[in-house]
């Protein structure tokens, strides 16, 4: 089963020094005992382009979908066997990432 | 046997088996949705045919084979569907198979699934008194005073997050397993405690039936999980207070506190078995949780045959253990009530006035202070009080009480 842990930032900003090195120790432990699917960073949603192909033409709209004081800063791909162990691993990533993290499963 | 013998002995097999044909159909068949429509469909036929045919020799593996039949009748129906989706929809579970004697494990783990912490505190209530207490979903919305179509979406989200995020069908490890239960305990007593004190004015203010469940519940994993303290503590501490549930109203729909309590009215026999859980619990020297010592103030209050022979410098003692283990605001409010008791109503009244940040919404904060302003013979700060509480209270019994106090302050 395929887990996504999502980071909510809510104003802190770039991770600190600290905060990069345990979330690198977290997907160190991520690799080794093959949770590990991938993972990723982002900035924040200042530089966000909205794109809507559906129509005759390709609309670009400039900045996020979404105007919140939350955003998404990055995420985890994991594989565990049941929510158990997702919540306890998004709950390690919450303390190495210094964040509110959400777990959702893959359909 | 008579038709009526018979519409008793269902509800009877009903109590005693639904939980079991529900968990067990779960761990066959890995949905919810399958075994809770099984489990229905089996008791209506039952409902059906006893009362023509009479009770079958074991009414249990009777429910259960017509159970598993209906079950399987449904999957043969949806195998049009593809394989994989129906794979999909399984719980997951990874134990190895049980020996067939660990079928109350099969209930435990009904219990842990419903009360996972992934789920709101309001679906696990739902999900409890469905899938385990056996409650139809029009019982339950009744109970929470929401519509039927709501409380059915309600628990209808609720199964369907535990299939679509994969929230296990077992019990916790021994780790995770002190934690989990205390979360078991606290849909119990939230059940409990809204039957002992029901909130909305067009409901009875104290509803026999959630409290009667929750206990029923509290049994159960009693005796599911016979070791643990806290357990044996949430079934003492809910036996006590459900002892005293006829002497809480009076004639004329007022709620009556334990100090004013006709204590001839208490029921003994439930008293008794609270009294030997707690002795049960303090023999064991294991230091005690929350629903312990609270079952253990329970015990002391239940003890003293006059209020005035109430021995109050021990359950002064017990509170201060227990804002040690629980330092909220609630518990040190009532901590507080005992404290005016032993070293008078000014020094509880100081007490209560430093809780005021915290407390100022909830309506005993204001009713304590009301009772102990009182007693101090401030009865116009007493009186602002009174009305404050009134306007915050929720149960119709004690808006009742309250006023009536109020209205007596000279």
């Amino acid at each position: 089963m395929q887990y996504l842990i999502s980071v909510i930032d809510d104003g802190a900003g770039l991770a600190t020094p600290t905060e990069e090195a345990d979330i690198d120790a977290f997907n160190d432990r991520l690799q080794a005992e093959g949770y590990w699917l991938f993972a990723g960073g982002l900035g924040s949603p200042d530089p966000a382009t909205v794109i809507d192909n559906r129509g005759d033409e390709t609309v670009f709209t400039d900045g996020p979908f979404v105007e919140s004081k939350e955003y998404l800063a990055g995420f985890w791909i994991i594989e565990a066997a049941d929510l158990d162990v997702a919540l306890k691993l998004a709950a390690e990533g919450s303390k190495a990432c210094n964040r509110k993290v959400e777990v959702r499963p893959f359909l | 046997m008579s038709v009526v013998d018979v519409r008793e002995a269902i509800t009877e097999v009903h109590h005693e088996e639904w939980a079991r044909v529900v968990a067990s159909l779960t761990r066959r068949f890995g949905d919810l949705d399958i075994a809770e429509e099984a489990a229905s469909e089996a008791f209506a036929t039952a409902v059906e045919r006893w009362p023509a045919d009479g009770l079958p020799p074991n009414p249990g593996a009777w429910l259960t084979t017509t159970a598993n039949r209906k079950a399987i009748d449904r999957i043969r129906r949806e195998n049009k569907r593809d394989d994989k989706q129906r794979e999909a929809r399984m719980l997951y579970d990874d134990d190895p198979p049980e020996p067939l004697h660990a079928i109350d494990d099969e209930r435990l783990r009904l219990i842990f699934t419903c009360c996972h912490p992934a789920l709101a505190m309001e679906a696990r209530v739902a999900l409890t008194l469905r899938m385990v207490g056996g409650l139809t979903v029009a019982e339950i919305a009744r109970a929470f005073l929401v519509q039927e179509t709501a409380m059915g979406q309600r628990i209808t989200r609720a199964k369907a997050k535990i299939k679509a995020a994969r929230i296990p069908y077992r019990v916790p490890s021994a780790e995770d397993l002190p934690a989990r239960v205390s979360g078991v305990l606290a849909v119990l007593f939230l059940v409990f405690n809204e039957g002992y004190l029901a909130t909305g004015s067009d409901t009875d203010p104290v509803r026999h039936d959630l409290t009667a469940e929750a206990i029923r519940l509290t049994r159960l994993i009693r005796a599911l999980m016979p070791d643990d303290g806290e357990v044996a503590g949430l079934l003492a501490l809910t036996l006590l207070i459900e002892a005293r549930r006829t002497a809480r109203i009076s004639a004329s729909g007022e709620l009556v506190t334990i100090d004013q309590q006709d204590r001839g009215a208490w029921d003994a026999a439930l008293i008794g078995e609270g009294h030997r859980l707690v002795r049960e619990r303090l023999a064991a020297g294991v230091a005690p949780g929350r629903y312990q010592i609270l079952a253990a103030i329970n015990a002391v209050h239940t003890s003293a045959r006059d209020v005035r022979d109430t021995d109050w410098s021990q359950i002064v003692a017990l509170y201060d253990q227990l804002v040690r283990l629980d330092p909220s605001p609630i518990v040190a409010l009532n901590g507080a009530i005992a404290v005016a008791e032993l070293d008078g109503p000014e020094v509880a009244l100081a007490a209560v006035d430093r809780l005021e940040d915290k407390l100022a919404g909830y309506h005993a904060y204001h009713a304590t202070r009301a009772d102990l302003l009182r007693r101090l013979g401030r009865s116009q700060e007493s009186r602002a009080a009174y009305d404050k509480a009134i306007e915050l209270a929720g149960n119709t019994a004690e808006i009742a009480a309250l006023t009536g106090r109020r209205d007596q302050l000279g």
